[in-house]
């Protein structure tokens, strides 16, 4: 019988902060941008430059900390971590080991119907590594120091998840709180989150820990999944054969599935921190941290009550609005402005999840603004435009956020309320159909909607179907 | 009188009064520079064209009155660890022999600002890491009181420029002493500002916690003039500490009444050179008959400041100089296998030996398992050192005490031993490991000619207390000059 | 007082790490007087233990000043020909090293 293992995994997440500036330089932390053109002699750790801390890095880690009900420092430091690569310009990274801006924490997470507590062990603020770009061709790596300096938190977890799921639901728990702060965009593709999996198995119900390792390199949730089974099987798989797993950092390759060893000898992962000199300590006082829980959203769990409470639409639809704040956001504007959330949210869970699918489109990329989708709505309800041309118009506003008035107008989609206009072509549909009409007053009621269907084509779509319906059957009736 | 025998203020006056224009200053300057370079060695490069073309500038911004400080026009030197842009900047190390800022160091842009020409940047110890300017790739600094002897270091080109005429005035840093010995070796005034006083932002740092530039000059009243110049609050500097007033001249009164000194007795042990004791203690009664009341008292932990400083400022090195790697900047070594090895050679090939024995010592005292043992302890017994002043402000305005336990030493004698060397800056170094202010002025010379310095220290942002008994005391004698100056004749 | 050492001397090994620590190749005499130098230097810091240090805050920074920061503006525009004006080796606008992973 083979032996049971328990898997224990805890997180390390690095997440850029949506600062306009870098950390300690007043570089633009815009993404992209031609090599080296976002740097200074601070960034790029040139002789005799000092850093000067970003105010608004500290508002930011101090409520992310708050979101994940961590106890904030009063006086928190900076301190450097030492260590050689090329990606780092002073060859330290400025850091936080000993007093840290948030620790003791704690997020709430949901898998396969149960709840459970992921500790925050601590969490810091640090400056981002530039990039390094392998040249194939001279076997050379190639530095550009854009990124160098751009602000980051890393929130450490405790050792508290035990399978891939809930590595998962961590992962979007915080994603979600942090979008909902407006504190990071959090997109793992383009590496504004990214996380390391530290991981160790342990024989089921043995209350020790096992020899764990630490995973880097890890671009998407699905990638994280991969490779929380792939070490889980590999670590297994070497005590299985009473061999004993190495403590190492080790790099995921997606592609081939496998990971691998990722330090040298000439690498002895000892940091030497010390506090930074060129540094000031950070005071948070009462007051700083009251201003700072006070200016804290909304989150979901308190949305889903208060759109269930306020909006009166259903829990499932409050479940999917509220995963993403740009979409929680456009709900509450466009129902405030047109006072018809359960439209509102129609419009967000049938049409935008439609459209987002067809365009490969994350909620966060939702573009178009609330008041357009609120005269949308407006425009349907008061018979204007009819269903199939609001379709038409929606699709407009979501990719060119066009303003529905004004297109309706320009287009000519109004539909038409004109009666006489309507009966002229009533007795034309009528009078070029004879079989149709025979059909309909011998009961076929399909004939129906074909003569509806021929004057909705012959009005362009204009006319109320409804309206069309009710004409047409006083007319043949009679 | 030659233009370069006076002091910065009177060029300074007499260029604003048109007496003397600004490119003749400089000329006078950069004559005195070749004659004295060849036995001296104060710089390591010299900005002929540049200074000549800022003379220029200069002479036509005071002409049109944008300009009007009491040091405009006068020539300066600025130490090699003050970046400036477009001019090299070596550090006196092989690793940044072709290193050329793109920005200056505030201070120098101070300076600028108020008009001074910069002549050029002066020889120092590699880094700054030394007590003689004998560690310096471009080649050793002579004493110009006599040439076999050191000037002292690290700011041993910015002192010996300034004695030799080459300048009107210069700035050093000082980080254990290095301002205030070679200043003393040298027979000429240097302060260290209160840490915090003059921005760091472009000087290459050394110990970050207790770097700090500050003026040498020929007098009190120069240093005074040039301080004021280059304290200032600095937005790019997160240790610029604001303060409350930046005039210093106006302390520059003959009146030392009711200043209470005292003289730590326990600087005069074993150690201090007979000769250096005597002229501290006759300097202290010139300031005593003056009018200040002065006592002996106990400092306590005196001798514990070389060794926490030396854990301290060599852990802060190791982290400051890692960034002189070969990739971005200076120099990468010729031949080598991968990045690590790069690495290797590039640092091994361009530092020189004290640079790395400190980096080495450093790394080691940082590293796994010794943090505790020797870096938080080095750092408590900075806060007892911080204390124990604290405490003797309590009594005293000032601590009158000795530079250096002796005068300038023969070149060749001092780095074969680098713990005696270490331990002649045990005068100097509490005072940066406090953050104090400190002062070193000339009171004398020895019997073999060579220049004694009395330091002065005070309490924080006390620089006032220590010019006026700085100028007082300066008023009681003539101001000496160098023999190699006075030899070389009239420029 | 008693003396009380802390480290014990310097070993080859000792020498090594904190060369690959430090990225410092020392051969030879170099290397043999570095262990010497720093022996002696790490015997006279051990002077430190002399002193009773119990409950004492260790002080990193000199003065008590704190919450020093920039605004959120971008001021620096296009920095790279300053950035890279010193490159021992560069191409295509970044600075070339050796390739940093296999």
């Amino acid at each position: 019988m083979a032996k049971q293992y328990e898997t224990v995994i805890g997180l390390e997440v690095h997440v850029e902060l949506a600062t306009k500036t870098k950390i300690f330089c007043s570089c633009s932390t815009q993404f992209g941008g031609a090599p080296n053109t976002h740097t200074c002699p601070v960034c790029t750790g040139m002789p005799g430059s000092l850093p000067v801390l970003n105010r608004q890095v500290v508002e930011y880690a101090a409520a992310i900390g708050l979101a994940v009900n961590c106890e904030i420092t009063r006086e928190c430091k900076f301190d450097r971590k030492n260590y050689f690569y090329p990606d780092n310009p002073q060859n330290y990274q400025i850091s936080q080991l000993y007093l840290p801006i948030a620790k003791n924490g704690y997020v709430e997470i949901e898998t396969g119907g149960t709840r459970k507590r992921v500790r925050i062990h601590e969490m810091h603020m640090e400056e981002d590594a530039g990039k390094l770009i392998h040249d194939e061709w001279d076997d050379t790596s190639l530095v550009d120091y854009n990124r160098s300096g751009v602000p980051l938190v890393e929130i450490v977890s405790e050792p508290d998840m035990r399978s891939a799921d809930e590595v998962i639901a961590y992962l979007e728990k915080l994603r979600l709180i942090i979008q909902y702060l407006g504190a990071s965009d959090c997109k793992l593709q383009e590496g504004s989150m990214r996380a390391d999996v530290n991981l160790s198995v342990r024989e089921a119900g043995k209350e020790e820990f096992g020899t764990r390792t630490e995973m880097k390199n890890l671009n998407s949730f699905k990638a994280i999944a991969r490779a929380v089974e792939g070490e889980r099987e590999r670590q297994i798989e070497l005590l299985e054969a009473g061999k004993k797993v190495i403590q190492e950092t080790r790099r995921w390759d997606d592609n081939k599935e496998a990971s691998y060893p990722m330090r040298s000898k000439e690498d002895a992962k000892d940091y030497r921190y010390f506090p930074d000199p060129d540094l000031a300590p950070v005071i948070i006082d009462e007051e700083w941290i009251e201003r700072i829980r006070a200016e804290q959203p909304e989150f979901r769990t308190e949305k889903l009550e208060r759109y269930e409470r306020e909006y009166n639409i259903p829990r499932y639809d409050a479940e999917i609005i509220t995963e993403s704040k740009k979409m929680a956001d456009i709900f509450e504007a466009a129902s405030t402005a047109c006072g018809k959330p359960k439209k509102v949210s129609n419009w967000l869970m049938v049409e935008t999840m439609r459209l987002l699918k067809e365009h490969g489109m994350e909620p966060e990329e939702l573009a178009f603004s609330p008041e357009n989708l609120a005269k949308l709505v407006e425009l349907t309800e008061d018979g204007t435009i009819n269903s199939s041309v609001a379709k038409e118009v929606f699709e407009k506003i979501f990719s060119e956020d066009v303003d529905p008035e004004k297109y309706v107008e320009e287009k000519g989609l109004k539909t038409v309320s004109d009666e006489g206009a309507l009966k002229e072509v009533l007795q034309k549909v009528i009078a070029e159909n004879p079989q149709a009409v025979v059909d309909y007053r011998k009961g076929k009621a399909k004939a129906l909607g074909s003569l509806v269907g021929q004057t909705m084509k012959m009005m362009k779509g204009k006319a109320d179907p409804a309206l069309v319906n009710q004409k047409l059957k006083e007319l043949l009736d009679h | 009188m030659s233009i370069m025998s006076m002091t910065a203020v009177e060029l300074g006056s007499k260029i604003r009064k048109r007496e003397i224009s600004v490119e003749e200053a400089v000329k006078a300057s950069l004559a005195q520079v070749k004659k004295m370079e060849v036995k001296v060695h104060s710089f390591v490069t010299v900005d002929e064209e540049g200074a000549l073309k800022r003379a220029q500038k200069v002479q036509k911004l005071i002409d049109e009155g944008l300009i009007s400080g009491p040091l405009a026009g006068v020539p300066a030197a600025v130490k090699d660890n003050l970046c400036t842009a477009g001019l090299r900047t070596t550090c006196s190390s092989k690793i940044l022999e072709n290193f050329v800022p793109s920005y200056t160091a505030e201070a120098v842009q101070c300076l600028e600002r108020s008009g001074a020409v910069i002549i050029g940047k002066t020889n120092m110890d590699e880094f700054a890491m030394g007590s003689t300017t004998e560690t310096s790739y471009y080649g050793v600094t002579k004493n110009p009181w006599n040439l076999e002897h050191v000037p002292g270091g690290s700011s041993g080109g910015s002192c010996a420029a300034a004695a030799a005429e080459e300048c009107s005035y210069a700035l050093g840093s000082d980080t254990g002493g290095s301002i205030r010995q070679p200043s003393s070796f040298c027979g000429v005034v240097g302060i260290k500002p209160t840490y915090g006083t003059v921005s760091r932002y472009g000087l290459i740092a050394y110990a970050s916690s207790l770097d700090q530039i500050g003026p040498i000059a020929r007098n009190v009243t120069d240093c005074a003039a040039v301080l004021e110049m280059i304290a200032a609050h600095d937005v790019k500097d997160s240790t610029s500490v604001p303060r409350k007033s930046y005039d210093f001249m106006g302390a520059l009164v003959d009146d030392v009444r009711g200043l209470r000194i005292g003289i730590p007795q326990d600087y005069f042990t074993e150690g201090l050179d007979e000769e250096v004791k005597e002229h501290i203690l006759s300097a202290a009664k010139v300031l005593e008959e003056r009018g200040a009341s002065v006592e002996m008292f106990d400092l306590s932990l005196v001798q514990y400041a070389v060794p926490a400083y030396y854990v301290i400022a060599c852990a802060e090195a190791g982290s400051n100089l890692s960034r002189f790697d070969g990739v971005k900047y200076g120099y990468r070594a010729g031949h080598y296998e991968g990045l690590h090895d790069m690495y290797k050679r590039s640092r091994s090939e361009g530092f020189g030996a004290e640079v790395k024995r400190r980096i080495m010592l450093g790394s080691f005292v940082l590293s796994s398992g010794y943090y505790d043992a020797y870096y938080l302890k080095a750092l408590k017994t900075k806060a007892l050192i911080k204390q124990a002043f604290d405490k003797a402000f309590e009594k005293y305005d000032i601590i009158a005490a000795p530079v250096s336990p002796s005068a300038a030493p023969k070149l060749g004698k001092s780095l074969s031993d680098p713990l005696k060397m270490y331990l002649s800056d045990i005068y100097t170094i509490s005072v940066n490991l406090a953050g104090l202010p400190g002062i070193s002025i000339p009171v004398g010379t020895n019997k073999e000619g060579l220049p004694v310095g009395m330091q002065l220290i005070g309490n924080c942002y006390e620089e006032r207390k220590l010019l006026r008994a700085a100028y007082t005391f300066e008023q009681t004698r003539v101001y000496e000059r160098p023999g190699v100056v006075k030899m070389g004749g009239e420029a | 007082m008693e003396d009380r050492k802390i480290a014990d001397k310097i070993s080859d090994e000792m020498i090594d790490y904190v060369g690959i620590l430090a990225k410092l190749e020392l051969s030879g005499r170099e290397r043999e007087e570095a262990k010497a130098d720093m022996e002696r230097m790490l015997d006279y810091i051990d002077m430190l233990n002399e002193l009773d240090t119990e409950g004492i805050e260790p002080m990193s920074h000199v003065f008590p000043i704190s919450n020093v920061f920039r605004e959120d503006i971008v001021t620096n525009g296009d920095g790279h020909e300053e950035t890279l004006a010193n490159a021992p080796l560069m191409k295509e606008n970044c600075f070339k090293v050796p390739r940093t992973i296999g």
